[in-house]
């Protein structure tokens, strides 16, 4: 199924990624190619078949909700831009 | 010493011919002459890892040394290793120094082995070739012209040029199995669960696992059992005990029945590479194992399905890439929503963009029944066939690739051809089988792999029989010309 620009540019937006106008009609015709790939999968009879989410059949393990890990939290956050006080700052949300 | 294998190497070191020092200085004397050729490195650690083997070396003389201590290695660059750059061959994390190790990383430095470096990759590990990195393509050393395979691209060229003796790798559809198979390597990729996934950067968390590539299945063996094990840190790690790898390496093959995959030798097949895994057959039926036909019937949806369910899991993953936190950060941002989007879309390249928004797309309101659903059904169809495969055949066998090393540039605009060389790997990763591609022979001078699937939690059997087929042939002796001569 080919996909349009307008979904294209709307694909992009849900995903929080800027696309330049140049690379919009290779995104519309790779995209579309990859589409028309995975509607192979209408072939498929899968009435009866039920979804798999995980190739082993693994129950979700728990554990006793206590601290476990040293606080690193400076060396973590040597890895960010833009830093005060220990805070990441991010553009003015509210005006 | 680098045309040794890594047991070879241990053995060595046991018994006094060289030190770590000796070993890891050879090694890292060799990417430095050989790897502005071929970029099979992001980032080397020449002074930690000297460093490294000087305490290995203390360890042995102490008698504290265990069968991995003061042995190479080096990691993908998608594993996290604390203070080292950490970059996933992406932009995005090209500032990224990470602040711990993940579990493989500890586990085999535990065992006293020493990291060379890390090692370049397919971006965020999307891709086949190893032309998506941020650090640009990694050179086949069986000609500079071709493609190493991917993700794992870097990892193979540097154990296929002897630049490392054995590397870490990570396989989502292919990613270990295809390099080696395009290098004259052994790659191992387990079973999903077998080794922990913490701290390796995330592709598509029901698919992803880490595993080795090395110059044999001794090599990869005696790896193994150092990587793999239950690991708190990582809820999908199976709680299933780790055998002696080692150990079973020479169990005789006689009654093992071998599966060949029907569906492997359709038209997509090139006829030199069916003829040389033909000829593995039969030195596999020589050492005793019978050989019989089976059938994967909807083998054919398995790339369909994967490119459902990974850009699906990977449009999740990768939204942890905000700018904020860590990572690439686009400059004067206008608002938090530009911020956003211009670090990713600056920080991203092309391929990694196309399977984010494939994923958005495939997960996004009216569509999910119609692709994602419809998917998992189909990957129980896929799981299901390897099933009934297995209930005649303890292990399955065919090629790892319809064809050997392509050119760099072939396929790099057209992602559908690029994913459709993954055919015979995907669905291995689908059902969470373990597999392995070992060196069958050679077309044109470009290696051929051999790929050989077991049950879940059954590497004892693979590696058993792949090391008994490098018992009996020398095509994973062999190394690329233009290497540096032996020197001690």
């Amino acid at each position: 199924m080919a996909l349009t620009r307008r979904q294209v540019e709307n694909i992009a937006n849900l995903a929080r990624l800027e696309i330049t106008e140049e690379e919009i009609p290779a995104f519309v015709e790779n995209l579309s190619g990859i589409i028309d790939l995975v509607d192979q999968l209408n072939a498929a009879q899968t009435d009866q078949v039920e979804p798999m989410a995980h190739p082993l059949n693994m129950v979700q393990p728990l554990r006793e909700d206590r601290v476990t890990e040293v606080n690193e939290r400076d060396l973590f956050q040597e890895n960010a831009s833009q830093l005060e006080s220990g805070l990441y700052l991010v553009p003015k949300v509210i005006e | 010493m680098h045309t040794r294998t890594l047991a070879e190497l241990a053995a060595a070191l046991r018994d006094g011919e060289f030190s770590s020092e000796e070993l890891v200085g050879h090694f890292l004397d060799r990417i430095e002459a050989l790897d502005a050729g071929l970029n099979a490195f992001v980032t080397v650690t020449r002074e930690e890892a000297l460093r490294a083997a000087r305490l290995a070396d203390s360890a042995r003389a102490e008698g504290q040394a265990g069968p991995l201590t003061g042995l190479p290695i080096a990691h993908k660059d998608i594993f996290c290793t604390r203070g080292v750059k950490t970059s996933c061959g992406s932009r995005m994390l090209d500032n990224f120094v990470s602040p711990y190790d993940a579990t493989v990383v500890a586990r085999l430095k535990a065992a006293g082995v020493v990291m060379l470096g890390k090692t370049n990759m397919d971006e965020f590990a999307m891709g086949s070739s190893n032309e998506t990195s941020w650090y640009g393509p990694v050179r086949n050393p069986w000609g500079h012209d071709k493609v190493p395979g991917g993700s794992s691209g870097g990892s193979a060229a540097a154990v296929a040029a002897r630049m490392a003796p054995a590397a870490t790798g990570t396989d989502t559809g292919g990613s270990i199995r295809q390099p080696a198979a395009f290098t004259n390597t052994t790659g191992l990729k387990p079973t999903y669960g077998r080794v922990s996934r913490y701290g390796m950067i995330a592709f598509a968390s029901s698919l992803d696992q880490a595993g080795t590539i090395t110059a044999s299945a001794e090599d990869a063996a005696m790896l193994l059992g150092a990587m793999a094990g239950h690991d708190p840190r990582d809820s999908t790690s199976a709680e299933v005990p780790v055998p002696d790898y080692l150990a079973a390496l020479e169990t005789p093959l006689s009654g093992i029945r071998i599966g060949v995959v029907k569906e492997f030798f359709d038209e997509g097949l090139d006829s030199d590479n069916a003829a040389a895994v033909g000829k593995a057959l039969e030195v596999l039926r020589g050492l005793g194992a019978s050989v019989e036909e089976v059938s994967l019937p909807n083998l054919g949806l398995s790339v369909p399905t994967y490119y459902v369910v990974a850009p699906a899991e990977c449009s999740s993953n990768l939204s942890r890439f905000d700018g904020i936190r860590f990572g690439y950060r686009a400059e004067d941002p206008k608002d938090l929503t530009d911020l956003y989007k211009r670090s990713r879309g600056e920080g991203f390249g092309a391929e990694v963009k196309r399977r984010i928004m494939t994923g958005t797309y495939v997960l996004s309101a009216g569509y999910y029944d119609a692709y994602y659903l419809k998917a998992q059904r189909v990957r129980q169809l896929i799981a299901g066939d390897f099933h009934r495969a297995f209930e005649n055949a303890d292990l399955i066998v065919g090629p790892t690739t319809p064809t050997p090393a392509f050119d760099i540039g072939a396929k790099v605009d057209d992602p559908v051809t690029m994913y459709l060389n993954d055919i015979y790997t995907i669905g291995v990763n689908l059902a969470g089988l373990p597999g392995i591609s070992v060196p069958c022979g050679f077309v044109d001078g470009l290696p051929v792999g051999l790929q050989i699937i077991g049950t879940h939690f059954d590497e004892g059997r693979l590696l058993n029989a792949a090391h008994m087929y490098q018992s009996e042939t020398d095509w994973h002796r062999r190394v690329p010309s233009g290497m540096l001569p032996e020197s001690g």
